[in-house]
């Protein structure tokens, strides 16, 4: 996903003050001050029709930063009520994203629509293309009857003068489950029933109307109130930060958190419990499998494709191992993930070894506002050296590769790559599952983001930077060992 | 034609503002200009330190210029200045 439109630049800027008003030492009144040291007295409107709604949907941002769901808040709360509320919370909430109304365009719904210049041409290929009969010439130019149009899209190819186009809902667009479409008031709403927390339309909205619900602060006032907290970043995070990994850690002590472990240290006994399990499978004659890392993956087999399950790795993921292991040697502290995209928050729910998600961009929020420079940092070592393969999970075809490895000399590994879940890729597994065979492999490895974890919701890098970050990284780590 | 040095910051505030999508510009420049611009990263320019201006990076220097809100494009339109100030 690319992560740097403005509306995203935006959120982040919105993140880093609000670090700094938490820093602070009065974090209400400085909180309540942010839209107004964003949009000043006479500023320029850049974006909404004024000031007064720039300011609001900057008060709207900030609350869901403060973890909150602009569905469910009282508008005539201040600002300080909200950062109140947020630090006596306890529990932070189910649903990891919240759409703000006041931000959300209410984009026109989508259609087949015939622009101006249709020229009425005595063709009328529009017309003769139309199976539904839902195109009819009037007043020199052709007309859709939208009670009759099925979407299909024939006219837009058959029109000489490219006149007929496809309006589209960006975030309805991107979903791929069906889950956001317009309320009654036409902005946008997310049935959770359905929704995957894949995040894609958090990165697809030009307005930046779907937020996360932040849990920023209850991790700062965790680490504000001397709990030791206990950070484990995702593979993917190596390359959403300037430096090493090593000043990654440095960096990440210097911002308050006791510990810092890899996830990539998970991946490892994720890699060799699922190249065993692949190994029995396939000797059992079963066609194939598919990986079990992916949190969006995982539930959208839970959601839409229950017929998939008993193809899908019983292999925990990565995340899971490390925060067993952080507990067995932390028994009390309070564990922090990071992430690179909002479906992991759904998993964390329901893991009782981790507490918080913290997402790369909040991680990068801190640190801007702890004045943290990462490349003045010297190197802190980890506790254990991760493989080679463990660290290269985050980038589509790692996982897949890490398990051949182990695998391959006991039983003939053919990885299929789902590189990102969409519509077709959606309808590809389930045909797989309906066949019961994967023509194009025996272990499948479905990762929901294009470019694997490193092209999640809500990286910092592009993918080509952070490749290169993590290559660096992988040319200094040795291969998982192959036995234990 | 002069020496123009373009310096990208790699400080944190500017990575985690979106620095990274100007890494074209190191094959980028060297395609256009060849030896006569030189590309590089640099540790921090200290911009954001200077006052309450994060929302403004990432930042770039064309020789003394400081390019704010920094893009590929504004940042190839500065070089693009400075050549022609300097053909004059």
């Amino acid at each position: 996903m690319n992560n740097n439109s403005q509306s995203i630049l935006i959120k982040r800027e919105i993140l880093i003050r609000l670090v700094e008003a938490f820093d602070s030492g009065d974090f209400g009144k400085n909180t309540a001050d942010i839209p107004f040291k964003m949009r000043p007295k006479n500023c320029d409107v850049p974006y909404r029709c004024c000031i007064y709604k720039e300011r609001e949907i900057i008060k709207d941002r900030i609350i869901a930063d403060l973890g909150f769901a602009i569905e469910d808040i009282d508008e005539s709360e201040r600002l300080e009520e909200f950062t109140e509320n947020a630090l006596k919370r306890e529990k932070t909430e189910e649903n990891p994203l919240t759409v703000i109304d006041a931000a959300c365009k209410g984009c026109v719904p989508s259609r087949v629509y015939v622009t101006d210049l249709c020229q009425g041409c005595v063709a009328r290929a529009c017309e003769k293309t139309c199976k539904f009969g839902a195109i009819t010439i009037a007043g020199g130019k052709s007309n859709i009857d939208s009670s009759k149009c099925k979407n299909c899209g024939m006219c837009i190819n058959a029109c000489p003068y490219n006149a007929i186009v496809r309006l589209i809902v960006p975030c309805e667009a991107v979903c791929p489950v069906g889950a956001i479409s317009k309320g009654e008031n036409g902005t946008a709403v997310i049935d959770f029933e359905k929704c995957i927390s894949c995040g894609r339309c958090v990165a697809a909205c030009p307005f930046g109307a779907v937020n996360e619900k932040s849990q920023i602060i209850d991790v700062l006032q965790a680490i504000k109130n001397g709990k030791q907290v206990i950070a484990m970043f995702a593979p993917a995070i190596a390359g959403q930060f300037p430096g090493s990994i090593f000043q990654l850690k440095s960096a990440m002590l210097k911002a308050g958190f006791n510990d810092v472990f890899e996830v990539a240290q998970g991946a490892d006994i994720t890699t060799r419990n699922e190249s065993k399990e692949l190994i029995e499978r396939l000797k059992e004659n079963k066609p194939f499998m598919t990986t079990s890392c992916c949190a969006g993956y995982n539930n959208l087999v839970k959601k839409h494709l229950t017929e998939l399950k008993p193809y899908v790795s019983d292999t925990k993921t990565p995340l899971y191992y490390t925060a067993e292991l952080v507990k067995e040697k932390y028994p009390t502290a309070i564990t922090v993930f990071i992430s690179p995209c909002v479906a992991k928050r759904k998993e964390v729910q329901e893991n009782a070894n981790i507490d918080y998600v913290l997402n790369a961009d909040e991680l990068g929020a801190i640190f801007v506002g702890r004045k943290i420079e990462i490349l003045s940092m010297d190197d802190t070592g980890y506790s254990y050296e991760s493989s080679k393969q463990g660290r290269n999970y985050g980038v589509t075809g790692g996982v897949a590769d890490a398990v051949r490895f182990l695998a391959e000399e006991k039983v003939q590994v053919m990885p299929c790559i789902i590189n990102g879940l969409n519509k077709d890729s959606i309808k590809q597994l389930r045909k797989y599952a309906k066949e019961g065979i994967c023509p194009e492999g025996n272990l499948v490895e479905v990762m929901c983001c294009e470019g694997g974890c490193i092209g999640g919701n809500s990286t910092i890098s592009n993918q080509k930077t952070a490749k290169k970050i993590i290559n660096s990284l992988l040319e200094k780590s040795e291969d998982i060992k192959k036995e234990d | 034609m002069k020496n123009i040095e373009v310096k990208i910051c790699s400080g944190t505030t500017c990575f985690v503002m979106g620095s990274s999508y100007l890494n074209e510009l190191f094959d980028l420049i060297p395609q256009k200009y060849g030896e006569n611009v030189h590309v590089k990263p640099v540790l921090c320019l200290n911009e954001c330190s200077k006052s309450d201006t994060h929302s403004k990076a990432p930042y770039v220097k064309v020789d003394n210029e400081i390019v704010s809100n920094a893009t590929i494009e504004k940042v190839m339109d500065a070089i693009e200045k400075k050549v022609k100030q300097d053909e004059q």
